[in-house]
């Protein structure tokens, strides 16, 4: 068995040679702590003797001291530790251990625990080749053995192992088993799972994991050590269609230029002919550069250098593929999403989206429906919390190459990054793009922007008034209005209450309809921009994210944010419309400053500290602000005094 | 040509990482321990950007206190493999002359690695950092990512790691924040030793056994590598043959008696021995850091 095989002693050498043929193989363990988990990795890795003495002897000690098998060895040792992990607050969503056999190395993902176990069976999940799939043979098919399965589906594991554990505790009966493993296929069907082995074991015991157990004679089908050594895994699609994502330009000198990436499908020969997408460019493949020597052949997995016979423009985040099978290319999507932060998902609010090497900027649309991952119900939903699986809308600001996750894992997976604390806050599954995409293009236009503009002799922009409620937004950006106007300029003003009456009427002050309200009016005030016109926003606009995302609409020098700075103390007091104290008395819900939050700019444009200035001061502040930065075309504010903030 | 075997999926996947962080941070650099593991990082990244050079430094974070064959290996691979060489030296660890036997290995490393490296990271304004540390080293490396967060005063947040899901990593990061990169995660100890053996990468002389002199230090074999080791009353230097499962400040790692001289021999003596290999290192043994301490400090 194992490493221990008497080749090591007697020839090392034909040894290496058998060991460098072995392949790997990832898989993942699904169950909680009550499935007998740990005590089943603890037992593949003693079986395997992957634990040294000086491990061993710990262990032992452990398992009289804190050990739950009355001083006989607790595998769950071997693995656990994480309880007091749990405690000192450390977030494990995946732990890694290793084992080999003569036939395969493995490594295990175990993802602990019952918190936080959608996002961390996710992740675990996303990289492995098969999974197991535990359940304690007393209880049989539970809610968490669906949830799993489901989770396990969604990922797109083929090759699922039943592990149907505690055997000894069930006296070993077949019937038990049986029916187990029958109330699970019916289950099994609805999820799309084909092909499942279900083995009768004993993790504490050690009933048919590396060897036939004589209290199973009952069962034919292989020990689970045998079956994960010999199973048929998928090669990373070896057989589809040939893609790379180019990681990196690689340019040593004047006369080289290749595309470093690794080949996530099919197989790539010099010759071939290749596309590079999004821009669909064609050329053909010339080398297959290695610091080993060029290759006549590089197939999936393998991580390479290409030359090209043509000069075509090719950067990171490209997609190169097979000019007879290419990939998708859209910027709308229909994906499965797994929310894995703190953080709820907001519609509308942009967040980085990564793709194998290309990142962008995205936005969910609409989320079609939620789903229970106990029942597999559909629950509308208007944001996400952590660990809620949903079926979504997506855009990207710029059109990229996919294929469907169920085709791709490496083309069709992405992962959402917060723009603010770039935490990774989502997993996500292309299922397919949405043909609207395809069929709305830009409408060209021959009066554009600039000529608007020069038209009213002036720039377009918009002033991004920025405050809590009762800080003096209006009241200045007022103030601001008719001095423009008086100077014969063309403007218009946003104002967030008046808004509210109209366009957006049925948005409420949920965190989700904050967002979606900025997003409109950010929208809105492009198109004011591209009529050529000075527009003056005044929104509390709360969440930084929702005004980077007004900003990024803009051109660059056409957005002024000014920050209306008032303490709450101040705004609170001066109480214009009496909402500070309503929302004390909990008379309304979710206002700014007191039961949701305000983030202030941290670099804006123009900053007015309403403590020091009044409002007529801030307005003529402002204008000679815009008078400085050209905005007024030729246009002079008689000088003042008034002290900058 | 069929599917890749393990080691072929390692170094591809070892690859992929190194070329990310290259293209996503703006100052990497590789730290370099000489020891086998990092002769295999230094291996692995002259493949994964041939023909160009490697994008970047090898920093070694010096004690000043590593076996001389060490130093040799050091500036040999360097110019070899055409990687610029950065050495940092702990400038107060250097005057205060901190040292093993004097302030206890706590103090040392606390002071030339932990510090010493922190000082470097700042001094050259790198934001990602490659270690070669793997996951099976033991258990609190297993549940280390890839890509690991360190914030500007270089402290690990474990309560904010970042998933990693296929092969995507999250490289956005603050302005003053640093990333330390593990690219052989997923390698066990086998698999560096076959590697090192298929790809005749060379690794410093002290890991095959040869006659040296020891002492015996409370059952851990400590070799007398330069004059600096003091000897304790009557205690004289054996002769014996011995050699190192890992490699770090000689007076703080102990050797073992063995015969293996080549590689394949040491390949059979591990597989054969029933010890894990960080048994060698007295640093592991104090029983107040535990690593998981170390690594919010600072240590690698």
């Amino acid at each position: 068995m194992a490493h221990v095989s008497d080749l090591i002693e007697k020839d090392i050498l034909g040894y290496l040679q058998a060991h460098q043929q072995k392949g790997l193989m990832r898989f993942i363990t699904c169950g909680s702590v009550d499935d007998g988990k740990s005590t089943l990795i603890g037992r593949l890795l003693y079986d395997s003797k992957m634990i040294f003495e000086d491990q061993l002897a710990a262990l032992e000690s452990d398992s009289k001291k804190v050990g739950t098998q009355g001083g006989e060895i607790d595998f769950a040792l071997l693995v656990d530790g994480l309880a007091a992990e749990r405690e000192q607050g450390i977030t494990i969503d995946v732990a890694y251990r290793f084992f080999s056999t003569d036939k395969r190395k493995f490594i295990v993902a175990d993802t602990p625990g019952h918190e936080q176990y959608t996002r961390n069976m996710i992740t675990g999940a996303s990289t492995a080749d098969l999974a197991v799939i535990l359940m304690d043979a007393r209880k049989g098919v539970l809610v968490q053995t669906r949830r799993h399965s489901f989770l396990v589906s969604l990922i797109g594991i083929k090759n699922v192992v039943l592990a149907i554990n505690k055997m000894d505790l069930v006296g070993y009966s077949q019937e038990t088993f049986d029916k187990i493993v029958a109330d699970y296929r019916a289950f099994a069907k609805q999820i799309g799972f084909e092909n499942i082995l279900a083995i009768p074991i004993s993790g504490l015991k050690g009933d048919n994991i590396t060897e036939k157990s004589n209290a199973t004679p009952w069962y034919k089908g292989p020990t689970l050590m045998h079956h994960l050594e010999t199973v048929q895994i998928e090669e990373r699609v070896k057989s589809g269609p040939f893609r790379m994502w180019v990681q990196w330009v690689n340019r040593p000198d004047l006369d080289f230029r290749g595309f470093s990436g690794q080949i996530v499908s099919g197989v790539v020969r010099p010759g071939d002919r290749i596309r590079a997408l999004p821009s669909a460019r064609e050329s053909v493949v010339t080398r297959i550069v290695t610091k080993d020597g060029d290759l006549s052949e590089a197939i999936a997995g393998q991580s390479v250098t290409l030359t090209l016979r043509d000069e075509i423009d090719i950067s990171r985040g490209d997609l190169l593929a097979s000019s007879d099978s290419l990939a998708g290319v859209a910027d709308q999507f229909n994906a499965t999403l797994v929310w894995m932060n703190d953080t709820q998902l907001l519609p509308g609010r942009p967040y980085w989206l990564k793709i194998g090497a290309r990142t962008i900027t995205a936005s969910v649309t609409e989320i079609k429906h939620k789903v229970n991952v106990n029942t597999l119900e559909q629950l509308a939903a208007k944001s996400l919390e952590l660990n809620e699986i949903a079926s979504v809308n997506l855009s990207v600001d710029l059109p990229i190459p996919f294929d469907a996750y169920t085709e791709n894992k490496e083309t069709g997976g992405f992962i959402l990054v917060d723009r603010m604390t770039n935490a990774t806050v989502a997993a996500g599954m292309i299922q397919f793009a949405l043909r609207r995409s395809q069929n709305i293009h830009w409408q060209a236009v021959d009066v554009d922007k600039g000529a608007r503009a020069a038209l009213k002799g002036q720039k377009a922009c918009v002033l991004w008034f920025t405050g809590l409620s009762g800080s003096g937004k209006s009241t200045i950006a007022n103030l601001v209005e008719q001095q423009l106007y008086a100077l014969g300029r063309h403007t218009y003003m946003l104002d967030g209450d008046n808004v509210r009456h109209g366009l957006n009427r049925d948005l409420g002050f949920s965190d989700t309809d904050r967002v979606e309200n900025i997003r409109r009016v950010a929208e809105v005030s492009k198109l004011m921009v591209d009529a050529g016109l000075i527009t003056l926003v005044s929104f509390i606009s709360p969440f930084r994210a929702e005004r980077r995302l007004a900003r990024d609409l803009m051109q660059a020098g056409e957005f002024f944010e000014v920050f209306v700075d008032t303490p709450l103390a101040e705004a609170e007091r001066r109480d214009p419309k009496g909402l500070y104290k309503k929302a004390r008395k909990g008379e309304v819900k979710n206002f700014t400053g007191i039961d949701s939050p305000y983030e202030a700019p941290e670099n804006p444009e123009l900053r007015i500290d309403t403590t020091q200035m009044t409002a007529e001061e801030a307005a003529a502040y402002i204008l000679r602000q815009l008078e400085e930065r050209g905005m007024l075309m030729g246009f002079r504010v008689a000088e003042d005094t008034t002290p900058t903030a | 040509m069929s599917a890749l075997n393990n080691l072929q999926r390692l170094e591809a996947e070892s690859i992929h990482i190194m070329r990310e962080v290259v293209a996503e941070c703006d100052n990497p650099v590789m730290l370099y321990s000489i020891g086998k593991d990092s002769a295999v990082m230094l291996h692995l990244a002259a493949k994964a950007f041939y023909p160009s050079k490697p994008p970047f430094p090898l920093l070694h974070v010096d004690t000043t206190w590593k076996f001389k064959a060490m130093y040799e290996m050091r500036e040999r691979m360097a110019k070899e493999l055409g990687f610029e060489l950065l050495v940092h030296k702990n400038p107060e660890a250097v005057a205060k002359n901190i040292n093993p036997f004097d302030h206890g290995s706590a103090l040392h490393t606390d002071m030339w690695k932990t510090e010493g490296l922190k000082q470097a990271l700042d001094k050259y304004k790198f934001d990602a950092a490659f270690g070669g540390a793997r996951r099976d080293e033991e258990k609190s490396r297993a549940k280390e990512r890839i890509f690991s967060f360190r914030s500007a005063q270089h402290r690990w947040d474990p309560k904010h790691q970042r998933p990693e899901l296929w092969q995507l990593y999250n490289a956005k990061k603050h302005k003053g924040e640093s990333i330390r990169v593990f690219p052989i995660s997923n390698w066990t100890e086998l698999d560096i030793w076959q590697y090192i053996y298929l790809e005749k990468i060379p690794i410093v002389p002290l890991y095959y056994s040869a006659v040296r002199p020891v002492v015996n230090r409370s059952g851990t074999l400590i070799m007398v590598d330069d004059e600096r080791m003091p000897l304790l009353p009557g205690e004289k230097p054996m002769m014996k043959k011995v050699r190192f499962r890992t490699l770090g400040c000689y007076p703080l790692t102990g050797a073992i008696e063995s015969e293996a001289e080549t590689l394949p021999d040491i390949i059979q003596e591990m597989l054969l021995t029933r010890s894990s290999e960080r048994q060698g290192r007295v640093i592991d043994h104090d029983a107040a850091a535990s690593m998981e301490k170390k690594k919010q400090e600072g240590y690698f």
